[in-house]
C-alpha cells in the first residue's frame, strides 16, 4: 500500500507542479493572436522555446507514469478520486506561485469540483 | 467589456477542445493498459511493460488524443488563469456520465448523480469568475 500512496504523491505533485510551470511559462510566451493552424504553430514555437515549459514536461512525464502503473495496480474508481486532490493543490499553487486572485467564488467551486469528481469515480 | 465576453468565449472552445481530447485519451490508455495488465515493479517487468506500452496502437491513439489535449491546454494557459482553467476542465467528467445514460442507457447511483451536481454547481461558480486576473507578459516577444 506504501508503494501506492507514493505514486499517489508523484502524482498529485507532479502534474500540478508541471501545470504551473507551464503555466508561467504559457503567460511568458503570450497567446496567440488568432486560432488559426498557422498562428497555433507559431505559438507553439515559441513555447517550445521558452525554459518554464522544459522545467514541467520532466514533471508531466513522471505524473503520466504515476498515472499508468497507479492504473495497472488500482481500479480508475480509487484513482481518480484520490487524485482529485489536485485540484486543490492546483489551487494553492495558482495563488502562491503563479500571484492569481483566488475569490471566495473561485474556491467553492473548486472545493465543489473535487468532490464531486470523487463522488462521480466512485460510482 | 466586448473583450471580456470575447475572452470567456474564447476560453469556453479551448475548454470544449480540451475535455473532448482528455476524455478520448483517458479512455484509450485504460483499454490499453487493461491489455497489457499489471505492471510488475521489478527490472524485467518495467522493461517488459515498456516494450508492449510502445508497441500498443491503442496507447498511441490515447498519446494522439493527450497531445491535441496539451496543446489546447497550452493555449488557453497563455491567456486564463490557471485556477480558473483547471477545474473548468473537470466538466468533462459530467459530460461523461451524461453520455453514458443517454447513449449508453448505463444506470447511474444517485451517488454518481449528486457528484455531477456538484461538478456543474462548481463549474459555474468558477465560470462567474474573471478568467484572467494576472498581466499577460510578453516577454518572449520583447
Amino acid at each position: 500500500m506504501m508503494h501506492v500512496a507514493v505514486f499517489l504523491s508523484f502524482l498529485i505533485f507532479g502534474s500540478t507542479g508541471g501545470e504551473i510551470a507551464i503555466t508561467r511559462g504559457m503567460k511568458v510566451t503570450g497567446e496567440p493572436e488568432r486560432l488559426r493552424p498557422k498562428e497555433l504553430l507559431r505559438f507553439l514555437g515559441r513555447a517550445l522555446r521558452n525554459g518554464w515549459f522544459w522545467a514541467g514536461v520532466p514533471l508531466m512525464a513522471l505524473s503520466f507514469y504515476a498515472l499508468l502503473l497507479l492504473l495497472s495496480w488500482e481500479p480508475i474508481s480509487f484513482v481518480i478520486p484520490a487524485s482529485a486532490l489536485s485540484y486543490v493543490v492546483g489551487t494553492f499553487g495558482a495563488k502562491y506561485i503563479l500571484g492569481e486572485e483566488v475569490s471566495a467564488a473561485r474556491w467553492t467551486g473548486v472545493v465543489l469540483v473535487c468532490a464531486g469528481v470523487a463522488l462521480v469515480a466512485l460510482g | 467589456m466586448a473583450t471580456e465576453g470575447r475572452l470567456r468565449i474564447k476560453t469556453l472552445v479551448m475548454v470544449c477542445a480540451m475535455v473532448v481530447c482528455a476524455n478520448a485519451g483517458d479512455l484509450m490508455l485504460k483499454r490499453a493498459m487493461l491489455r497489457i495488465g499489471a505492471v510488475e515493479l521489478s527490472r524485467p517487468g518495467l522493461l517488459h511493460a515498456f516494450r508492449m506500452t510502445v508497441t500498443s496502437g491503442t496507447l498511441w491513439v490515447g498519446i494522439f488524443f493527450l497531445c491535441g489535449f496539451m496543446l489546447s491546454y497550452m493555449t488557453v494557459l497563455s491567456w486564463a488563469d490557471y485556477s480558473y482553467v483547471m477545474p473548468a476542465g473537470a466538466f468533462g467528467y459530467a459530460l461523461l456520465t451524461f453520455f453514458a445514460v443517454v447513449f449508453l442507457h448505463e444506470a447511474v447511483s444517485p451517488r454518481r448523480w449528486v457528484g455531477v451536481a456538484l461538478i456543474c454547481v462548481g463549474v459555474l461558480l468558477v465560470g462567474q469568475t474573471k478568467p484572467r486576473t494576472t498581466a499577460v507578459t510578453r516577454e518572449a516577444l520583447a
